[in-house]
């Protein structure tokens, strides 16, 4: 009995070793250990036995049946393992091959800018508001000091709607709107579209957008001025950019000035494409508050000053990403929009 | 304006300073420069000749040859030239001579004579078109004044130094004038400015025996009128420096007097205008308001139709010229000219403005009146035309003036506390320097107590108040100057608005699922709201109009992003971009009243659209997304009746009562008027009512502990009868553990009667408490199956 215990096992484990498949160890686990088993067939027949021999048979046979449970664990994982190598060898993929499409949008280029600059303008502290494309004549001009025989306000200039209302041809009206609802200080940046009357073309359009920024409070002062701006231009276009302040008019701001920047070509060395003088020209205009426009918001000049500036969001944008012709930006051709 | 830097240094020393110094000084100090033209045009070997003879080319009709003489020799040239005459002093190009263009002239033989060099026109030598005088147009450059033979072409017509092109600022017309620049030149350099010395050395007569009378009936139009007479005037070509500065500041030489008032106007920038006194009927000239409907012909032989707004100069009866603006045919100087009147005015800005955009008119002269010019500027500029003319021999001042209108002039001072200065520009500046500065650009400035005290002069009208006089100290000390310092204050947080903050989570949304943004025109023609199909009665079609559009096309603002949107989608399709998503936010205007009286409503919307291998769902989902993400109900309701949108496929978007918008398929009618012929799903959604209906404040559900339990239902239903019907009659009657019905299928065809449809449901089941189990499932599911054969006579299929 013993012996013949001793032939399974020694089969068994024999047979075991030589299995590569889940399919044959199970055939072998089922002709060994199964209901009809060899093992089991043999243990059925302890019953002829003797008293004495049968426990120890008995201890005998579990052992075997322990092993060969043993062995075949054993066999079972590493076939699973021989198993799951050889799947991975072939579910081999092209890898090369293009993913699947997903179409991917885009923000419009204009609209990339503006956010950027709001979002520069708001870790400075300034609130981002709005105001209506159409607005007063009082708001767009008459509050911001604008002369009554300024150019600005005739109708080959501006659009009308009424002899009040026009479409507002700056952003500045947001400034008047902004001083008579609050008090100081102030700090705010306002960006939106803006219409002139001019025809199209590479470097004109009746609507553009611009972008303002507005500081009220006591003590502001130029020099805030030309740090804000230094500051807003290296982050716009990069550290080695230097600003130049350049006096010049404009009703709502005096002192008022635009502001050059080096130009993008040649960073400032001179060439063809700055004229030699190393600057891009008016960036942006700016200046102290006119007191008259203070005034005009019920804010004494006496106690408090203010800044502002302002640009074209469509110069920038044009520059940022090497546009020449503004045209592009009203197109909304798909081929242009999913470069951005 | 057109700054000859050699004209320029008459009135101020500035020898020292390179023409990069000068332009930079200036552009630091408010005159920018935008460009510096150099007068140096590379002509070299060409000199000054004169022609001994003309004789004609044997083998030539159209050719002469002439004998030149140039100093060291006497040169042939054959010419085609017809201008020419004998005696005539001409510049020419000698052999090797080389002209602008990268031209090379070199001894030759035409039509078997020798030719050694050529005469050259203004146009030859690199002069604009437009600048050559009119007896050297289409011809050779005939020198009107003696000078050696043989000298150098350069020299004589001053091609040497450089211009300044200068940006003038809107209130700065002092500084439309050489004299303007000079100043401001002396106060940026600390150098001396000097006017200059005007007089004239020999008058005759007396003004009355030939002008009777000048008055002003229009003191709003004009208010001062400064008139001189000037006799035995003899009308020519001016000399050659005085056409030439004129020239190099952008004139063109007409005749000498003519061009000696170009000059005065250049170098002082006061217009003048000088007209025959003998065409003045009754001798007299009235300034006075035109009458409605009069008519005058102009210089430029037009007839135009004045207007009771304008000013015009008049003799007794007639309009002769429109002041400020044109001189009249009538009274024009001709050849035969000998006695004129020389007017030199201030006119109402405004009025010359207007007038000039009027009519169409636009001259260096009007250009000037329109703005602010000093008052005070009109005597010293007549007398100083006056001076010019004596000094060119052009003719004889007559003693005496007219001077009418305002001729009192009240000083104007203003103050301003040396700290406040210090305040505004952030630097401190000594008080020494700020009154150095202000009297360095001719404001006479004092120190009384704390306060300096300035004196306007009449040419810096613009100068009204402290602040003022602070940019003046502040832009010749010099903007590069002042130190950048941080914002100093509370630190405040920015924020953005709402609505400004719900955009953004739209667009990130929107992109983020491949949709291109587009930016179209707020405004748009109103012929796009016909091409939409929209009524007459719509709201849509009342919509504001700018008067003074760009054309039609650009006249109506849009009360609807549809139209923006389609424009763009059949440009896309038409350059075969097969599909597209896109979307656009921006404002749209109405108003209650048409024509608007105030400020209409301007409604943020969103506007998407999409086109190519999609269908109505997907356009619905997209929409559904956000009002999910925003935790608003709605629910899409058939509309069959806007005649933009198909009839069967469109749905008005509502919350309760409240419309949020529409969606659907663009009518097949509307995209063909657009020429697409893709099938485009549009959804239009009003953004201010998703900012009042989202709900942001959020509280945790817990998650479900036990499990769901799922019944899947295929319903037979008469066509009749939309989904959403039969969602909402379950939703209604709230049936007990029923979390959640889904549709997922739509089946019609083999199998379903004509007239019915199968609709497959997914019920979804589960208790907060417990785990449920079938029996009490088979119980609800029945009686929805009962009720929904009640409600619809539906069955399970």
């Amino acid at each position: 009995m013993e012996e013949k215990l001793m032939r399974i096992q020694r089969d068994v484990l024999l047979q075991i070793e030589q299995v590569d498949n889940m399919k044959d160890l199970e055939n072998i686990r089922v002709q060994v250990l199964g209901k009809k088993g060899e093992l089991t067939s043999l243990l059925r027949t302890m019953g002829s036995l003797s008293f004495e021999e049968r426990p120890l048979i008995g201890k005998i046979a579990n052992e075997v049946r322990e092993i060969i449970n043993q062995k075949i664990e054993e066999a079972k994982s590493s076939i699973s393992i021989k198993q799951q190598e050889l799947d991975l060898i072939n579910e081999k993929i092209d890898v090369t091959i293009p993913g699947n499409f997903i179409a991917l949008g885009h923000r419009h280029p204009l609209m990339q800018v503006k956010r950027r600059l709001e979002d520069l303008f708001l870790s400075m502290g300034f609130d981002v508001v709005e105001g209506p494309e159409i607005d007063t004549v009082g708001n767009n001009f008459d509050d911001l000091n604008a002369p009554e025989d300024h150019p600005s306000r005739d109708k080959t200039d501006t659009f009308y709607i009424t002899e009040n209302l026009l479409l507002r041809t700056q952003t500045s009206p947001v400034q008047i709107r902004t001083m008579k609802s609050r008090k100081p200080p102030i700090r705010i940046v306002s960006a939106g579209r803006t219409f002139r009357f001019d025809d199209v073309d590479d470097t004109h359009s009746p609507m553009f957008h611009q972008m303002e920024c507005l500081v009220v409070d006591k003590g502001v002062t130029m020099a805030n001025l030309k740090d804000s701006i230094d500051k807003f231009v290296k982050v716009l276009f990069g550290e080695n950019m230097k600003t130049r302040f350049r006096p010049h008019n404009f009703p709502f701001t005096e002192p008022s000035a635009e502001v050059d920047v080096s130009c993008l070509k040649c960073m400032g060395t001179g060439c063809d494409a700055c004229n030699f003088t190393g600057w891009s020209m008016e960036l942006l205009g700016c200046g102290m508050v006119h007191p008259n426009v203070l005034r005009n918001c019920g804010i004494d000049p006496d106690v408090y000053s203010g800044y502002a500036f302002g640009m074209g969001i469509d110069r920038v944008t044009m520059v940022k990403y090497g546009l020449s012709d503004i045209r592009l930006l009203f197109d909304n051709d798909i081929r242009f929009l999913e470069q951005f | 304006m057109l700054i000859p830097i050699n004209w320029l240094k008459e009135y101020v020393d500035i020898e020292d300073l390179s023409v990069r110094k000068l332009s930079d000084g200036l552009t630091m100090s408010g005159s920018h420069v935008d460009s510096i033209i150099s007068l140096n045009k590379g002509i070299r070997k060409v000199v000054v000749g004169k022609i001994l003879s003309l004789t004609s080319h044997m083998d030539a009709d159209n050719l002469r040859i002439a004998q030149v003489d140039v100093g060291s020799k006497v040169v042939q040239i054959v010419t085609g030239a017809l201008n020419i005459k004998s005696d005539d002093l001409v510049p020419i190009a000698l052999d090797g001579a080389f002209l602008p263009g990268n031209r090379i002239i070199n001894d030759t033989v035409i039509r078997g004579k020798a030719s050694q060099g050529m005469m050259c026109s203004y146009e030859e030598l690199g002069v604009e078109d437009k600048l050559v005088p009119k007896e050297s147009k289409n011809g050779i450059l005939i020198l009107p004044t003696e000078f050696e033979l043989g000298k150098d072409i350069n020299e004589v017509l001053g091609f040497q130094g450089s211009i300044l092109d200068i940006e003038i600022t809107f209130n700065r017309p002092d500084c439309l004038s050489i004299l303007g620049i000079a100043r401001e030149s002396a106060a940026t350099f600390e150098k001396k400015f000097s006017f200059p010395k005007i007089e004239i050395l020999k008058a005759e007569d007396e003004i009355g025996q030939y002008l009777k009378e000048v008055r002003i009936d229009s003191p709003d139009l004009c208010t001062r009128y400064y008139a001189k007479v000037i006799k035995d005037v003899k009308i020519g070509p001016s000399p050659l420096w005085l056409q030439r500065k004129i020239m190099d500041a952008g004139m063109r030489p007409v005749n000498n007097i003519v061009d000696a008032t170009n000059y005065v106007m250049i170098e002082m920038g006061q217009p003048l205008h000088a007209f025959d006194l003998e065409k003045m009927q009754d001798r007299k000239v009235i300034v006075r308001a035109a009458r409605d409907g009069e008519t005058i012909l102009t210089l430029d032989k037009e007839i135009r139709l004045l207007s009771s707004d304008m000013c015009v100069i008049a003799d007794q009866e007639n309009a002769q010229c429109i002041g400020g603006v044109m001189g009249g045919y009538e009274s024009e100087i001709t050849e035969n000219t000998q006695l004129i009147i020389m007017e030199c005015a201030n006119f109402n800005s405004k009025s010359i403005r207007f007038t000039s955009k009027k009519l169409g008119l636009r001259s260096e002269a009007s250009s000037r009146n329109e703005k602010s010019l000093s008052p005070q500027n009109v005597s010293y500029a007549n007398e100083r035309v006056c001076q010019i003319i004596e000094q060119i021999g052009a003719g004889t001042i007559v003693n005496g003036h007219y001077d009418v209108g305002v001729t009192d002039f009240i000083e104007k001072t203003v103050m301003m506390r040396p700290y406040k200065c210090d305040e505004l520009l952030g630097i401190r500046i000594d008080t020494d320097k700020k009154l150095k500065i202000l009297n360095s650009l001719e404001i006479e400035s004092r120190m009384e107590g704390e306060v300096i005290v300035s004196t306007i002069p009449h040419f810096r009208p613009d100068i009204e108040q402290e602040a003022d006089l602070i940019e003046e100290v502040g832009r010749i000390f010099g903007f590069e100057r002042i130190q950048p310092q941080v914002l100093k204050g509370n630190i405040l947080k920015g924020t953005r608005s709402d609505l400004g903050n719900l955009e953004e989570n739209i667009k990130s949304y929107l992109s983020g699922i491949g949709f291109c943004e587009i930016t179209t025109y707020s405004f748009i023609s109103p012929k796009k709201y016909a091409m939409l199909n929209i009524p007459q009665d719509s709201l849509l079609n009342r919509d504001i109009r700018i008067i003074n559009p760009l054309g039609e096309d650009f006249s109506s603002m849009r009360t609807t992003l549809m139209p923006g949107v389609m424009d763009v989608v059949a440009k896309n399709t038409n350059c075969g971009n097969k599909t597209g998503r896109l979307y656009e936010v921006g404002n749209i205007f109405r108003s209650e009243v048409i024509p608007v009286i105030d400020l209409p409503q301007e409604i943020c919307t969103l506007s998407m659209a999409m086109y190519g291998d999609t269908d109505y769902y997907q356009m619905k989902g997209v929409a559904d997304n956000i009002f999910r993400q925003y935790q608003i109900e709605v629910e899409y309701l058939s509309v069959n009746d806007n005649p933009s949108f198909h009839p069967g496929r469109t749905a008005g978007i509502y919350h309760n009562d409240i419309c949020l918008g529409i969606m659907g398929e663009i009518h097949p009618a509307v995209t063909k008027k657009f020429d697409i012929r893709e099938k485009v799903y549009i959804a239009e959604l009003n953004v201010e009512k998703i900012l009042s209906l989202q709900i942001t404040d959020r509280k945790y559900v817990e998650i479900p502990k036990f499990p769901s339990i799922t019944r899947d239902m295929a319903l037979v239903i008469a066509d009749e009868f939309e989904v959403g019907e039969v969602i909402k009659e379950i939703d209604g009657r709230n049936y007990e553990f029923l979390e959640k019905v889904k549709f997922f299928d739509m089946y019609k065809g083999k199998g379903i009667e004509e007239g019915f449809k199968s609709l497959a449901f997914s019920f979804v089941f589960r208790s907060k408490n417990r785990t449920l189990n079938d029996e009490e499932i088979n119980q609800i599911f029945n009686n929805i199956v009962r009720d929904l054969k009640k409600r619809f006579n539906a069955h399970l299929r």
